[in-house]
């Protein structure tokens, strides 16, 4: 009991849990699972957007998409990396991964069929990642804010090169314009879900904030996203598909539309557009690279072999 | 990504092949090497190569330490108060223990 209380004295006092403190059961358990969800979100995230590396239009686009994909790679080891100090294993991870044990953010299990997507990610999905996770900067467990930290500086340049590359379409052509709005009409609605459920059905959210891992409810942080991108829609000059938006100045906020949140659970019931491609794509990496990781092991057992003869 | 040393369970399970490394940078010249997170390698010289992808990717360093994180010996939280409690009395040890009259100069 006086270990629980010493915990809840670090928490309550804004104070960072570290990985060898002692820690409650629930409070690593619900650590491991966001904190594996979210590394999970950045490898799987890479492939939406990997897709059109081979295509982008110039040079300069593609150096900048080959970045941005490799940080989300960072971002993913970051993250394992964190999860790891809780006492995860990787390669369990990984595996519970691609045996869909265990959950990735759904916005990634939708394609991207244009060009203009790689911009309206960069704007709306990154632009939302960066509302959820500036908050993680200061969540209670050490390892994870830090990492969100370093994540965070990384964030900002994939917003703008997303939202620059959507103003130099919107500069171009009448068919280039189209191609923007009609990636904004088919990203809008799955970004606003990436905050997940509303506070009314979402169960571990209590719990989150007592322990100070969560900072905001998920509706909240979902008005902030929205409050925050009306605004960057004018200047772009795209219409964000919802006749309800407005501003309501009584409460100081936009009011919005209702979410389909059927569609919601049934893309993380696993029945997205894209689910079984990202699963099997995945798997398929890592099992293609399996004779590297063996050959790289062998390699080092037999130079450290040697040393010990030498 | 940190304090992990001596702890058998944390990234040692059966089925992790490559050792884990924690992972040190030095930001610039004249400033001490700081932690920075960790990483799995095959061996030293891959953690290295590793952890230059990984943590310096926009000029964040300019030397970088890698250490399997097995060879780190770190004191038990648990013990905190009295492995520290050395220190705890000695107020002597800080300048400000000691009245010196104001008007006596560069002191
Ligand atoms: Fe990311
Ligand atoms: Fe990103």
């Amino acid at each position: 009991m006086e270990l629980e209380h010493e915990f809840e004295r670090v928490v309550a006092a804004d104070h960072r849990v570290e990985p060898r403190d002692w820690m409650p059961d629930g409070y690593r358990r619900t650590l491991i699972r966001q904190i594996a969800q979210h590394a999970h979100s950045e490898i799987i995230g890479m492939q939406p957007e990997g897709n059109w590396i081979s295509r982008a239009p110039s040079l300069r686009r593609k150096a900048i998409l080959l970045a941005k994909v490799q940080d989300e790679a960072g971002h993913g080891l970051y993250l394992y990396a964190a999860a790891e100090t809780l006492g995860a294993d990787r390669e369990d991870l990984t595996a519970k991964l691609v045996e869909g044990r265990q959950k990735y953010s759904s916005i990634f299990n939708y394609p991207t069929l244009t060009f203009a997507d790689v911009g309206v990610i960069g704007w709306l999905v990154d632009g939302a990642a960066i509302v959820n996770q500036v908050p993680l900067c200061r969540t209670s467990y050490g390892p994870y804010a830090r990492a969100m930290i370093r994540v965070c500086k990384e964030e900002s340049f994939h917003q703008r090169q997303g939202y620059e590359l959507l103003l130099t379409m919107m500069r171009g052509t009448q068919a280039q314009r189209d191609m923007v709005q009609r990636s904004v009409d088919r990203w809008w609605w799955p970004s606003l879900m990436m905050f997940g459920p509303p506070d009314t059905e979402s169960t571990n959210t209590e719990q989150s904030m007592k322990w100070r891992i969560k900072r905001h409810t998920n509706d909240e942080l979902r008005q902030k996203f929205v409050d925050m991108t009306v605004p960057q829609a004018e200047k772009l000059g795209v219409t964000l598909p919802d006749p309800d938006l407005r501003w309501n100045a009584e409460r100081g906020h936009h009011d919005f539309g209702e979410i389909d949140w059927a569609e919601f659970w049934q893309v993380v019931g696993g029945d997205g557009p894209c689910n079984a491609q990202r699963i099997a794509h995945r798997r398929k990496a890592h099992e293609d690279g399996a004779w590297v990781r063996e050959a790289a092991a062998a390699y080092a057992a037999k130079k450290s072999g040697e040393e010990q003869v030498a | 990504m940190t304090e992990r040393a001596s702890e058998p369970a944390a990234g040692r399970g059966p089925r992790s092949s490559w050792p884990l490394y924690e992972v040190f940078v030095r930001g610039k010249r004249g400033l001490n090497h700081v932690h920075v997170g960790s990483l799995h390698a095959p061996d030293d010289e891959m953690a290295l190569r590793n952890a230059r992808d990984l943590y310096t990717r926009r000029n964040e360093g300019v030397s970088i330490w890698v250490v399997p994180a097995a060879a780190i010996t770190a004191s038990s939280p648990d013990e905190k108060d009295p492995f520290f409690a050395p220190s705890g009395d000695k107020v002597y040890r800080h300048p400000t223990f000691y009245a010196i009259p104001e008007d006596v100069p560069h002191l």
